[in-house]
């Protein structure tokens, strides 16, 4: 069995910077990190908005957040799908499979984690911060950036847990991206792939290498925030 | 201060039959207190009398159960007049960024021009002898440091009336001594000052009036001189004398 | 800071923005076998150079292709299932179906052989064999082509698949492949796939050759009247060169290990 030799071919193929990998690896990164920036950008304000405005539905809407943190990939995918699908709302864009489909799904699943997150951590802050904050005349509104900076360093962890998420998913892209070959095959499907082919070491060398990335982002954000609460208290 | 400032007073301030209710408890009731235009203002009172609530309830951080808490401002809008006060509490929340940040923070949210932040959060710095830790992130500064930040940043804010909440409990005493005399700069300034304190020596040294609290009513209002040399009933005497009483 | 973080916030933006290629592309949907048997890493290249049209490949199974062209998400297809294809055209969907080439399905079990299938004289004792014997067997059961054939494979030797015995997976056909490997199990494969599986463990063919096990491919152009506003000008151009003696040798040429997967047969 060609077993060993096929994780060589692993290892090869990543230290000789074989172009192919190298344009997946790009793609994995690409897209989710973007799916990671866009579904941080709208879930922490509306996390922290959540966490300091009372209104009707509020208890269900966390509810419903904290559940949406399970929600399978490959639901999202088919939503995703259905939305822009040519027989879908969405479907004259003509975005499915293509890289902005997947970003579009994976945002969808990053979304309740970095807001679920957002809201406890704020709303935890707000307590700590509202009699000094309201005294300073600072509205509830107003508040939100102000708490959003002060709870950077905890909510970086959400925003690395979406990454986490988005990084490690097959069900979802696999639906929307389709896979093909230079266009929209990342990390995950491409080891999906792979072990379909039985070419099972290879799949795991694959594997090794996105885990290796997730780490290596990982470290460098906790580096960073590190250093930076020993800098700040 | 700005011109509309000097042109109307915030000031007095007047409470009427102001109760507050907390889960089916009274904590405080049948408040009826004036606090006038000028002087310092010294809340007495054993724990849980309900001098925070107090303080809380005049700087418009708590609402009344029932009664009226009102300025001699009361057309202005809530913002504005939230603008003309400033409170210290007894462990500040300072923010985490720098201690220049910090005022430069407070200032935003009372519209002061982006342009002119710098250079007013600086001269309160100097002001309090912070200068030279402009640049130190706020929440590594020591308790007393982290005090004079907190009265800096009021000091900033040009308050008509400044409530401080406790200020020295938690410091040192050289501490204790740099903030009384930020809280007589401030009345120079000519700012009012509502305090509350635990220190019968502070209140003795600071106090121009005191409000003596027991049991959430407002036992004796009365010039700190004639309060503490006669106070009107056995628990303001008790209290003075330090005996517990509740 | 903020500021700087949002100037990064929008080269990540700007960088994740498709890169929309200049070259022409059409989507084709299809199956999972052609796809992994390399046989579209071989002629998209060919067709590529001969037109300057690229075409991307969703691979699924044929029941999801089926879909995915109904919904007007792909240009072109071009699966495994003659009756449904031919379905597809006579509701209106597609306009034009036309025979591409064909491979042959095999019949995959452990080496030492329990149901001794590799002495039948048909692909309907074979199966018959397995059945008699309740002989561990794995099937796709996921609507594609294969798992039709496989069906069709049952019907044929009049057996029932009622029992623990057979296992019906859901999957692709190399996930399958993978699950019998595990279980060393019986199974049904097309050739391609096969040929072109590593981890086949103590997995051999032990039957292949019967008429009943041929496997047809055909590709399917998309009714234009219902889908408007697909790429029809450029599909047809792939659908012709399939057709054509350059798409047909091309067929022909991609072999695994010197064995040739699948069989132009365009008429």
């Amino acid at each position: 069995m060609s077993g060993s030799g096929s994780f060589e071919q692993a290892l090869n193929l990543i230290f000789s910077f074989d172009p192919a990998l190298m344009e997946i690896i790009a793609l994995s990164l690409r897209v989710s990190l973007t799916a990671v920036v866009i579904a941080a950008v709208l879930a922490l304000p509306v996390g922290a908005a959540i966490a300091l405005f009372r209104f009707p539905g509020r208890g269900a809407l966390v509810t419903v957040l904290n559940a949406l943190m399970g929600l399978p990939p490959v639901v999202a995918g088919l939503m995703v799908y259905l939305l822009l699908s040519r027989a879908g709302p969405l479907g004259s864009l003509g975005l499915l499979f293509t890289p902005t489909a997947m970003v579009v799904a994976q945002t969808l699943l990053v979304f309740p984690i970095v807001a679920a997150l957002s809201r406890q951590v704020v709303e935890d802050l707000w307590e700590e911060y509202r009699e000094q904050l309201q005294s300073l005349g600072c509205n509830r509104l107003r508040a939100i950036p102000t708490l959003l900076w002060d709870a950077r360093f905890s909510l970086i962890t959400g925003v690395l847990a979406g990454f986490g998420r988005a990084s490690a998913e097959v069900g979802a892209v696999l639906i929307v991206g389709g896979n093909i070959d230079g266009v929209t095959r990342m990390m995950t499907t491409a080891i999906a792939l792979e072990t379909s082919k039985g070419n099972l070491p290879l799949a795991l060398g694959l594997g090794m290498v996105l885990l290796l990335l997730v780490a290596i982002i990982n470290a460098a954000a906790y580096q960073m925030g590190e250093s930076a609460k020993r800098r700040l208290g | 201060m700005n011109d509309m400032a000097i042109s109307e007073r915030l000031l007095p301030l007047q409470l009427n039959d102001v109760s507050f209710r907390h889960r089916n408890q009274t904590l405080l009731q049948d408040i009826n207190l004036q606090l006038g235009v000028s002087g310092r203002t010294v809340l007495l009172g054993p724990n849980g009398a309900g001098k925070s609530l107090l303080m809380r309830l005049c700087h418009g951080l708590l609402d009344p159960t029932s009664g009226t808490v009102r300025w001699a401002l009361d057309n202005r809008s809530w913002a504005d007049i939230r603008q003309r006060q400033a409170m210290v509490f007894q462990r500040p929340v300072l923010l985490r960024r720098s201690a220049l940040a910090n005022i430069r923070h407070a200032l935003a949210l009372h519209g002061v021009k982006r342009s002119e932040r710098n250079t007013l959060a600086m001269a309160a710095l100097d002001r309090f002898g912070l200068a030279s830790l402009s640049a130190r992130p706020a929440r590594v500064l020591s308790g007393g440091e982290q005090q004079r930040l907190a009265l800096a940043r009021a000091w900033a804010l040009q308050p008509e009336i400044l409530f401080l909440d406790e200020p020295t409990s938690a410091l040192d005493p050289a501490a204790v001594k740099a903030v009384e005399d930020a809280v007589a700069a401030f009345q120079a300034l000519g700012t009012r000052i509502v305090m509350s304190t635990h220190d019968m020596g502070q209140a003795r040294r600071m106090a121009d009036d005191v409000v003596f609290l027991l049991r959430g009513r407002v036992h004796e209002h009365a010039p700190a001189s004639t309060f503490f040399e006669s106070p009107q009933t056995p628990e303001a005497a008790a209290f003075i004398r330090g005996e517990l009483i509740w | 800071m903020i500021t700087r973080c949002f100037a990064m916030a929008l080269t990540v933006l700007a960088l994740a923005l498709p890169v929309q290629a200049q070259e022409q592309f059409i989507t084709l949907a299809s199956t999972t076998s052609t796809e992994q048997s390399g046989l579209f890493g071989h002629i998209i290249p060919k067709f590529r150079d001969a037109t300057g049209i690229d075409v991307r490949v969703v691979a699924v199974g044929t029941g999801q292709a089926f879909a995915i062209a109904r919904a007007g998400d792909a240009d072109i297809l071009m699966v495994h299932d003659t009756v449904g294809e031919k379905k597809f055209v006579s509701e209106g969907y597609g306009s034009e179906r036309r025979d591409v080439m064909y491979n042959d399905f095999v019949i995959i079990g452990p080496s030492d052989d329990p149901a001794g299938i590799a002495e039948a004289e048909s692909a309907a004792e074979a199966m018959t064999l397995i059945a008699d014997a309740e002989a561990a067997f794995t099937s796709r059961g996921d609507d594609s082509g294969t798992h039709r054939a496989e069906l069709r494979l049952w019907e044929g030797a009049g057996v029932s698949t009622e029992g623990s015995w057979y296992r019906e997976l859901g999957s692709g056909m190399g996930p399958t492949l993978n699950t019998a490997a595990g279980m060393n199990a019986y199974v049904v494969s097309d050739r391609a796939t096969w040929l072109n599986f590593s981890n086949r463990q103590d997995l051999k063919i032990l039957f292949q050759g019967d008429d009943v096990l041929f496997n047809q491919y055909g590709s399917v152009l998309i009714n234009p009247e219902r889908h408007p506003e697909l790429k029809h000008d450029l599909a047809e151009q792939w659908h012709e060169w399939l057709l054509s003696d350059e798409g047909q040798s091309a067929i022909s040429e991609h072999t695994i290990d010197g064995q040739q997967l699948f069989f132009p047969n365009a008429n």
